[in-house]
């Protein structure tokens, strides 16, 4: 989800539009611990993962609707044995997938198995372009197999995004994996800074770069793509803490983002979940029509009657839907808030404090890994990080 | 994820005068509920106006720009030349890397 700009709606009453993106979190099962995971953190204690046949409706149901662009993502998604099959159903609806994986499970047979099945791209992850960095924040010896799993992607032929997690601790190797995506011939690099939900929350203060650092990767960033022009495109996320407006969240809520957990749980976006005062339906039990038509749910902040000031009277709230939902709970508790992070809000100020919360945490502070143990452990921690 | 229309780039990459193809990833197909042609990409999705599309579906790998103009004019003669037009437009689809 690269390109901004979505035409707004001018009326008060929401257009529904189709969903273009379905993203099957096919699983939370994964090798990795990366304290960066936007998995919810209570993720130990959800329900059974569908099987096969439930998501194969879920991926026609959806495709009905007019879902074009399919995510395979997870966890990681490559643990499910029935990747292909789902795969080859996708490419028999006409959607455009793409998979989302770090590589592990991965080996140059299987890339050619899912090229054959129809798959259109595959996204790979990495925490880090040097080897004992990467491994540490993935929790295990990963790197020296990813690189040749990035490898083996683009010997099969597929399109390659390489996606770099960027924070505090691996900033300053920008240039490294700039080279590293330049020398594994990607297509795509995606600078992707940690948004602060799930994991990446409860590590807030020990990941949030400062504004110096920044700054210094996007001229990197924008010195690579001057010179790389046409070979490769180069996506940098800055961390929106640091921007005087909040991020268009998925454009908007219910306009085009449709996720499903492993359990069947349907979210307008990733961390959705945590919210309170929700039920959100399940493709178990109800249809996807009526889940993006009608439900409660993905109807809350649809469009902008709900907004509150400053957003409610704002010239820019076609431009920007008042930020995202997720991050005006987490700040204020109020999920209806104007995202903080917008310095027309009064509670401003409260994004600045974690910038300078985060600045004096020194690397001493331990990072929470992102495992079932961990996920036991802290489902309570952050719900009272969340006030 | 863009629906965007397509706007002039300000930077264009020089288009060549070779055979284009459509970029490595990108496909289109026609959308029954929107009720147009797409642009698929990885992780993208553009909506294409009807010329638009016109114009990229005879991006084949084979024809060349001054090809591809002159198939359109012959599809509507009517229309006047629409050579400058057609440029304009691959040369836009050039440099966003829909077009190769
Ligand atoms: S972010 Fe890391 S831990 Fe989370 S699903 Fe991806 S690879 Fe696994
Ligand atoms: S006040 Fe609300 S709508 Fe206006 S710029 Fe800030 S977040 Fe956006």
């Amino acid at each position: 989800m690269h390109e901004g700009g979505l035409p707004s709606s001018t009326s008060a009453i929401p257009l529904i539009k189709p969903p273009l993106w379905l993203l099957a979190e096919l699983t939370y099962a994964c090798p990795l611990q990366c304290a960066y995971c936007s998995n919810p953190v209570d993720y130990a204690g959800h329900g059974k993962t569908m099987d096969t046949e439930t998501w194969l409706r879920v991926l026609r149901d959806a495709r009905q609707m007019g879902a074009l662009q399919l995510g395979l993502s997870g966890g990681e998604p490559l643990v499910r044995q029935d990747l292909e099959v789902l795969v080859t159903e996708a490419t028999r609806l006409g959607y455009y997938s793409n998979l989302i994986t770090s590589g592990i499970g991965m080996d140059a047979e299987r890339a050619r198995s899912l090229k054959a099945a129809g798959l259109d791209h595959i996204q790979v992850s990495f925490q880090s372009s040097e080897a004992n960095q990467n491994d540490e924040i993935a929790g295990m010896r990963a790197y020296a197999h990813k690189v040749d799993m990035a490898r083996a992607v683009k010997a099969a032929g597929f399109p390659m995004v390489l996606c770099f997690v960027l924070h505090r601790d691996n900033l300053h190797r920008l240039r490294e994996m700039l080279d590293l995506a330049i020398d594994l011939e990607a297509d795509y690099v995606e600078l992707a800074t940690t948004q602060y939900y799930g994991w990446a929350l409860l590590n807030r203060d020990r990941l949030l770069p400062t504004l110096e650092q920044v700054r210094e990767a996007e001229t990197v960033a924008n010195e690579y793509q001057a010179r790389l022009r046409s070979k490769m495109d180069i996506y940098f996320v800055v961390p929106d803490y640091y921007e005087n407006r909040p991020k268009p969240c998925m454009n908007g809520w219910g306009s085009v983002f449709l996720l499903v957990t492993p359990d069947g749980t349907a979210l307008p976006c990733h961390a959705a979940r945590q919210l309170p005062g929700f039920e959100f339906p399940n493709v178990q039990t109800s249809s996807i029509k009526e889940i993006w038509q009608t439900s409660d749910a993905f109807n809350r902040f649809r469009g902008n009657a709900w907004m509150k000031e400053p957003c409610a009277s704002c010239p820019e709230k076609e431009k920007d839907y008042g930020g995202c939902r997720c991050q005006a709970f987490q700040f204020t508790g109020d999920a209806a808030a104007t995202d903080p992070v917008c310095d027309k809000s009064p509670l401003r100020h409260l994004v600045d404090e974690a910038i300078s919360s985060a600045r004096t945490t020194t690397i001493e502070k331990p990072i929470i890994f992102r495992n079932p143990k961990n996920s036991d452990r802290h489902t309570v921690k952050l719900a009272e990080l969340t006030k | 994820m863009s629906e965007a229309k397509v706007e002039y780039a300000t930077d264009y990459k020089p288009l060549h005068d070779g055979s284009l193809n459509l970029a490595r990833g990108h496909r289109i197909q026609y959308e029954q509920v929107q009720g147009c042609d797409v642009l698929l990409y990885p992780e993208g999705v553009v909506q294409l106006s009807e010329s638009a599309a016109m114009i990229l579906k005879q991006v084949d790998g084979q024809r060349t720009v001054i090809d591809i103009a002159a198939e359109l004019n012959r599809m509507f003669p009517e229309d006047g030349d629409l050579t400058a037009d057609v440029r304009g437009f691959l040369e836009v689809a050039h440099a966003r890397g829909w077009i190769a």
